[in-house]
């Protein structure tokens, strides 16, 4: 019996779908049977991030609604076999299936998969309610920007409130010189304020944008910085310690300059 | 941190130092819509409590969060029937 995890934000465009894929995919990669669950119906994206958008026959409604078979609707992944997406439908709203259906199609999921990982939309209405109706884990994903973490902040007692306990933190596109400098707020500052637990740290990294250019998960870039970030929270999440990474940035010529005449403490 | 910061004392104007503050006043405001379960569950023990001390008017009692620009408080409002006679002298 696998289990169910959802990724989920409150804010949108805090990389939610990019951290589903590289999680996924990160899992797979180690040997686990994952499925990719996307609950962002009328605004489907993890197909694209996956680059298996031109495979998509059925969708998660048809399924809802019985107008396929279950495996019919998973899409296999184009580099691992023991990666699927199920993915949201377009045309539909977010009305188009039930929290209870959701419930049902989880159970069903984490029969055949070591792990059920559902993107969920922005907002908390019901595609929120939705994507956590059938979770038993989730993540909640932030940017070190005081919209993104007030929105973690309310998407946590939300999570509570529905009994999902014990969420955990991964915070995502943080840019170690700035923090540096004192002009991002930086991993310990956010842990206050929130007062979860952390699963991972994700640097600003060109990789992303490239990989999702591409539509190949940055996880399997073994130069990428990020990459190396989710692979890390995908052994995480298999119960394994993994130490951060360290967000130690390299010094520019100016950095050594000032070391050089004692300007640095 | 930078020693041009520290001779200038930038630590209050640290733009991330501005954000956390920030921050902090929002989710004091966002977090005070507690519940109205909560809020119940919360009278219902401050109830037992001042029930040991005093005779209280429950269905007088009511229990709000205050909240202003920069704080949230917790007001109560809890009508006293009678103090318990010899209440000093058990607590003494």
């Amino acid at each position: 019996m696998g289990e169910v995890i959802v990724i989920t934000s409150g804010k949108g465009g805090v990389g939610k779908t990019t951290t589903t894929a590289n999680i996924g995919t990160g899992l797979a990669a180690m040997g686990k049977k994952v499925v990719l669950v996307d609950t962002d119906i009328g605004l489907r994206n993890l197909d694209v991030v996956l680059g298996l958008e031109n495979r998509i026959v059925y969708d998660l409604v048809d399924v809802a609604n019985g107008h396929c078979r279950l495996k019919q609707a998973l899409i296999k992944d184009k580099r691992f076999d023991n990666l699927a997406l199920l993915p949201a439908a377009q045309t539909k709203d977010k009305t188009a299936v039930k929290p209870e259906q959701m419930e049902v199609l989880c159970q069903q999921l984490k029969e055949e998969f070591d792990y059920v990982i559902i993107d969920c939309p922005a907002g908390i209405e019901q595609g929120f309610k939705n994507a956590i109706a059938g979770a038993e884990k989730a993540i909640v994903v932030t940017t070190p920007e005081v919209a993104a973490v007030r929105d973690a902040d309310r998407i946590i007692g939300l999570l509570e409130a529905a009994e999902l306990r014990n969420p955990k933190l991964i915070i995502n596109r943080i840019r170690p010189k700035m923090v540096k400098k004192g002009d991002m707020m930086d991993i310990n500052d956010m842990i206050d304020i929130l007062a979860i637990d952390l699963i991972g740290v994700v640097p600003e990294d060109e990789a992303i944008v490239i990989s999702t250019n591409k539509g190949e998960p940055a996880v399997l870039d073994m130069n990428s910085w990020a990459g190396q970030a989710y692979r890390n929270i995908a052994k995480r999440i298999t119960g394994e310690e993994v130490p951060l990474i360290s967000l130690e940035v390299e010094e520019g010529v100016l950095g050594k300059l000032k070391k050089l005449f004692g300007f640095k403490s | 941190m930078d020693f041009f910061s520290k001779v200038m004392g930038k630590e209050a104007s640290l733009s991330k130092n501005v954000a956390k503050e920030r921050l902090r006043l929002v989710l004091v405001h966002d977090r005070a819509t507690i519940s109205p379960q909560l809020l119940d569950s919360l009278k219902e023990d401050l109830i037992q409590v001042i029930n040991g001390y005093m005779e209280i008017d429950r269905k007088g009692t009511e229990i709000t969060l205050n909240s202003d620009e920069k704080s949230v408080a917790l007001v109560a409002n809890i009508p006293v029937i009678k103090i318990k006679r010899g209440y000093e002298q058990s607590r003494a």
